[in-house]
């Protein structure tokens, strides 16, 4: 990937930077540069909102096969995380395992490496997602 | 229908067999569709107005853009300077390469028009192929963290189970029954019947989903040849008439839907499609639908009308979706089955409908069949097309 198209998605990818709607309070995820809700009303007035990382999980999958790049990581868990602002994201569910997790499982944002280019090449880092409580403590409860 | 708008028709068909055909490139490929579609309507380059051709990756596997020139120069007609376009839509360039055909005879611009689809997945390694298919998706917001498109449909797979309680087996009975189909089509891929307990067997590639619950990357091509209705006739003893034509789209995201478990791509393309044509789904006695996964041909039956949302799985593993059913689904195999060549698959759909509305469909026709359905979409349904095929 050349290193701008990597580069420009830092906050978005590090940071849970997203946008809020300065006319009717929408939220989005990834940001983006018009409210999906109100569209024309909100050009100019999408403001850059950190989102608090808490969401809950929506769905999941244990993926097997997986594309070039993330062959050694499998078996890894790719879920649809609802954050608690409202926008959803596709992104993977660490530190549990697939018979741990279930749909409305309570979840929290976390840092980690995403792939590498190749061996010189730029690494991706970016947001994963794991349980909000720890899976003991869940289980004791 | 709009009354300025013309009646068009399929007077000729052409298709190369589905699968790893590592003899041929991807313009062998078109030029072998193409000619057999120009032999049968038994037209020649000079009638040919203009050629569309569907095709999602050659950019991304063979490093070959700007296929319509491509294709075309290739089937001699250069010296012609007909116009060419490709049209891409990931899984549905093909469908929508079909349609943009179908509207520039309805609309007028042309008589005559060649439309194909051509598609070569296993010039490249197994994962460069994967990487073409999963840029269908959201490539920044779904991809890049290591979703699948067999891990998204796998969500939508968990949504309808949850939602409407479809099983495990009824995603293995459309599996088995596609292959069924397949058994009697000398151009599928896998030709061979298939029980669905090996299905359910298979290994997990996105859990719930196996192995048998997912379509190939084929090589393959398929074309036809479309023609203003009136001409048609004088051309073609029995024209097959293109009565509705729809499409729809949806985010390019699945995560960013309210609902996993269904496509409302595909309700919005088949209400235009039924209501352009004025006809019903109980009316349509066969139907080519995408089942790039076992679960899509569940969202695709319910979201064109044919069963009730949860009610296309009971249906198919009660035998409602083959011979003797309510409608034949996938009777050439489907993409499960036949072979999915993204660019071609569209196409091929429209050549098996044509084919078993002129009564020439031999082991896998459908008998008394007046009226056809296909369905084509690309990534998680952010695209779809259906058009219906119909002789009277």
């Amino acid at each position: 990937m050349a290193v701008p198209r990597y580069w420009r998605k830092l906050a978005t990818r590090y940071n849970l930077i997203g946008a809020r709607c300065g006319n009717c309070g929408n939220h989005e995820f990834p940001p983006r540069d018009m409210c999906g809700k109100c569209r024309r009303h909100s050009v100019g007035k999408m403001e850059p909102h950190r989102f608090s990382g808490k969401g809950k999980l929506t769905s999941y999958t244990e993926v097997h096969t997986a594309q070039a790049g993330y062959e050694d990581q499998v078996p890894y868990i790719v879920g649809i995380i609802e954050l608690e602002e409202g926008p959803r994201l596709t992104t993977q569910i660490v530190d549990c395992s697939a018979d741990q997790v279930y749909e409305g499982m309570p979840v929290t944002d976390t840092f980690r490496k995403i792939g590498e280019d190749s061996d010189s090449g730029i690494i991706y880092y970016g947001t994963k997602f794991r349980p909000a409580v720890p899976l003991a403590e869940a289980e004791e409860q | 229908m709009s009354p300025k708008l013309r009646e068009v028709a399929i007077i000729g068909t052409g298709m190369t067999k589905f699968g790893e055909l590592w003899d041929k490139s991807l313009r062998e490929l078109g030029l072998a569709a193409g000619l057999q579609a120009i032999h049968e309507a038994n037209i020649g380059s000079e009638d040919i107005d203009a050629m569309y051709v569907g095709n999602m990756s050659a950019g991304v596997l063979l490093q070959q853009e700007h296929v319509g020139a491509l294709i075309a120069d290739y089937c001699g007609l250069a010296e012609r300077h007909i116009p060419t376009t490709r049209v891409e839509a990931a899984s549905a360039s093909g469908g929508l390469a079909f349609r943009h055909a179908y509207m520039s005879i309805a609309g007028g611009f042309y008589d005559t028009v060649v439309v194909g689809g051509a598609e070569k997945m296993t010039d490249s390694s197994e994962s460069q192929t994967g990487t073409s298919v999963i840029a269908g998706s959201d490539e920044e917001w779904e991809a890049f963290y290591g979703a699948t498109f067999a891990a998204l449909h796998a969500m939508c797979a968990r949504g309808h189970m949850d939602e409407h309680g479809t099983t495990r087996e009824q995603l293995s009975a459309v599996a088995a029954k596609n292959h069924n189909h397949a058994a009697n089509n000398p151009l599928a891929q896998f030709p061979f019947p298939m029980k669905p307990e090996a299905v359910t067997a298979s290994g997990l590639v996105a859990s719930p989903l196996r192995m048998m619950d997912c379509a190939p990357s084929s090589d393959g091509a398929a074309a036809l040849v479309l023609c203003e209705a009136e001409r048609a006739k004088e051309l073609c003893e029995n024209p097959v008439l293109i009565s509705g034509s729809g499409q729809g789209s949806d985010t390019i995201a699945l995560h960013d839907r309210p609902k996993l478990c269904h496509f409302p791509a595909i309700e919005h393309a088949a209400a235009a499609a039924f209501l352009q044509a004025g006809r019903k789904p109980a009316e349509v006695a066969v139907a080519e639908v995408h089942d790039n996964f076992t679960i899509s041909e569940i969202m695709a039956l319910e979201g064109l009308g044919f069963f009730p949302h949860g009610k296309a799985g009971p249906a198919t593993e009660s035998g409602e979706t083959t011979y003797g059913g309510k409608v034949v689904v996938n009777s050439s195999g489907g993409l499960k089955a036949r072979g999915h060549a993204p660019g071609a698959t569209g196409i091929a759909q429209a050549v098996e409908i044509t084919h078993q509305l002129q009564g020439r469909a031999d082991k896998r026709q459908v008998d008394g069949a007046t009226l056809g359905l296909c369905e084509n979409h690309g990534g998680t349904a952010a695209t779809a097309v259906v058009h219906l095929l119909e002789v009277r």
